[in-house]
């Protein structure tokens, strides 16, 4: 595992959501609420379920791998990739800045370590992995890879290409995760453009689908998401019930926080939500 | 250098061909890896997909995703190459290739067949003539259109050497194999296969077989011209091309595919900026193709040797 932190991974979650709130703010632009409602997700990842070199390597060989596809969550990756060591905190403070490596979506053309394939242009991260689990077989490693989607990015046919493919192929190695947040940009993802049941519909494209119920709670996401990886003998796609903006009252469960920054009083009255031991950036 | 009454005629085949037969002796390489989206005998990777099953890998029906699932490939330091009918392999999934494989750098090699008007009978939905441009827009890419057979072969052993993002473009007519065995193929370095004064004449890809033949006709009426086999559209080999228009002082463009972001466009550009010469083409002027035999295509669209005779002709002239 790469992380020597010594930090409880719920105070650096809580930190995390500083770091979004205050990344957005700053840059008077980005996209706060999917990022909170996925901050247990990255942490657990990060800290408590992927296997990782202690330093970024681009290969990603011998170790398990983890693909942003819905990009536009990049404050929570960014603060997650920083706050683990692959870069200096402070360097958050560029976030969406001119020459900055924190574009706002994730690139490797900055080399910004952590960050493999752009994305930002959705639907395209499960191909992605689904090529790099391919890899991970053809070299005979043990490794998983990850990736996180959006539920309105299920709307994307390349992603049911990827479906198909991936099971067709048999990549036993491969975990796609589903924020399940019900919100998209115009508003609420049954009534934009109804995905009925993802559950079922994955399933019939021949993948395991497991779902969890409140992926808010650090320890039941830590908890599945080990034995799911532990256990795995196919494709599995995780449904990670979420709650847009988690944590911040007058962010949560609205579609107008997908992609807006806060007010000088609303930015305060979020930090005032989320107390934090550690240091901001 | 070589002059045109030298080159010789080696048989006849299709540039797809030489993609299919370069790969296949290039199977023991374990670091290659193909994909291909129903269209695997189109393309001519039969053989390449007999001897390393476990490294070619249908990806049905699906490009978009074929293009993803090459640039993850390509991170692990395989590499690569995603091959489908060129539409397919450029327009269809530009995004794709835009955001997961120009702008992140990945080493995948895209390898298109049935480009251009000589794709024939199928028709316009087919007949793809404005990849060139879309993929020559893409900062980090190489694109190479190669001639014949053989160059094509050449240049498919040529990018698996390199890091970059490319776009490898050929076709399906079967053409006489004239580049010579112990030409060079350098990514990047024009070909020179005659040396004349009268005018320069750019050709790339099936067009450069009806230069040499529109040269021998016009040489008879002593006319003689320069011609270089742009086989690389990006990097451009400007060096080339200026040594020769200082010489001639006109210039001609042959390419199968639109005018407008084509080899003409760039050439023109390039040439704008640093040495203004007149310049005419032999192109697509902004029209769909149709179904007809390949031949009877050039011939009604002016993509062929007559029509480089005529132009030629009426320019000198003037
Ligand atoms: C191909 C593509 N189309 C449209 C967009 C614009 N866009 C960015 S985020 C988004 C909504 C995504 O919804 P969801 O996946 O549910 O993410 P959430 O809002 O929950 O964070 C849209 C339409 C895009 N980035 N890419
Ligand atoms: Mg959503």
């Amino acid at each position: 595992m790469t992380k020597n932190i010594e930090i409880s991974p719920k105070t650096l979650a809580q930190q995390v959501r500083r770091d979004i709130v205050r990344m957005v703010y700053e840059a008077k632009s980005g996209h706060p609420g999917g990022s909170l409602g996925c901050v247990e997700t990255l942490v657990s990842l990060y800290l408590d379920v992927m296997d990782l070199h202690s330093e970024f390597r681009m290969n990603g060989q011998n170790e398990d791998m983890f693909f942003l596809s819905n990009g536009h969550i990049s404050p929570v990756w960014y603060s997650v990739l920083a706050r683990i060591g692959y870069f200096e905190v402070r360097e958050l403070a560029t976030f969406r800045q001119i020459n900055s490596r924190l574009q706002g979506h994730p690139t490797p053309y900055e080399h910004l370590p952590g960050v493999r394939v752009a994305s930002g242009s959705l639907g395209q991260g499960l191909s992605v992995a689904a090529g790099a689990a391919l890899a991970k077989r053809l070299a005979h490693e043990k490794n998983k890879v990850f990736v996180l989607m959006g539920d309105g990015e299920q709307q994307e046919g390349q992603i049911w290409e990827a479906a198909s493919f991936a099971a067709h192929h048999k990549l036993d190695n491969l975990i796609a995760m589903i924020d399940v947040n019900g919100i998209q940009i115009d508003g609420r993802t049954q009534d934009v453009m109804n995905n009925r049941d993802l559950a079922e519909k994955w399933k019939s494209f021949g993948w395991e689908v497991e779902i969890i119920t409140d992926a808010n709670d650090y320890d039941l996401v830590t908890a599945r998401l080990k034995s799911i990886k532990a256990k795995q003998n196919q494709p599995v796609c995780v449904l990670l019930h979420t709650v847009m903006g988690k944590g911040v009252d007058y962010m949560e469960n609205s579609h107008k926080w997908h992609g807006n920054a806060p007010n000088q009083a609303q930015f305060e009255s979020a930090m005032n939500q989320l107390p934090s031991d550690l240091l901001d950036y | 250098m070589y002059q045109i009454k030298d080159l010789l005629i080696r048989g006849q085949k299709d540039t797809r061909s030489g993609f299919g037969d370069a790969m296949a002796e290039m199977v023991d390489n374990e670091k290659i890896v193909a994909l291909c989206a129903d269209l695997t005998g189109s393309l001519k990777l039969d053989a390449f997909k007999e001897k390393a099953p476990n490294r070619f890998f249908q990806a049905g029906i699906a490009e978009q995703n074929m293009i993803g699932v090459a640039a993850g490939l390509s991170l692990s330091g395989l590499i690569p190459f995603a091959t489908t009918f060129a539409n397919f392999a450029t327009a269809r999934v530009y995004d794709q290739i835009r955001q997961s494989i120009a702008y992140s750098k990945t080493n995948v090699k895209i390898c298109a067949s049935h480009a251009g008007i000589t794709l024939g009978e199928d028709g316009a939905t087919h007949q793809i003539m404005e990849d060139i441009g879309l993929m020559q827009m893409l900062p980090h890419f190489i694109v190479i259109n190669p001639c014949d057979y053989y160059q094509t072969y050449q240049a498919t052993k040529a990018i698996a050497l390199t890091q970059d993002p490319t776009y490898l473009r050929f076709g399906r007519p079967v053409l006489p194999v004239f580049i010579p065995e112990n030409a060079p193929f350098e990514i990047g370095k024009a070909l020179k296969l005659n040396d004349g004064k009268d005018i320069t004449i750019v050709a790339t890809g099936h067009l450069v077989w009806e230069a040499v033949q529109a040269i021998e006709i016009l040489e008879k009426e002593g006319i003689s011209c320069d011609l270089l086999n742009i086989h690389t559209i990006k990097p451009l080999d400007l060096d080339a091309i200026l040594a020769s228009v200082k010489k001639t002082g006109k210039i001609l463009v042959c390419e199968e595919h639109q005018r407008l972001g084509g080899l003409t466009s760039t050439i023109a550009l390039n040439l704008s900026e640093i040495h203004p010469t007149p310049l005419k083409s032999i192109s697509m002027m902004d029209t769909f193709g149709e179904s007809g035999t390949p031949n009877d295509l050039m011939k009604k669209y002016g993509l062929s040797s007559e029509n480089i005779v005529k132009t030629i002709q009426s320019w000198l002239a003037l």
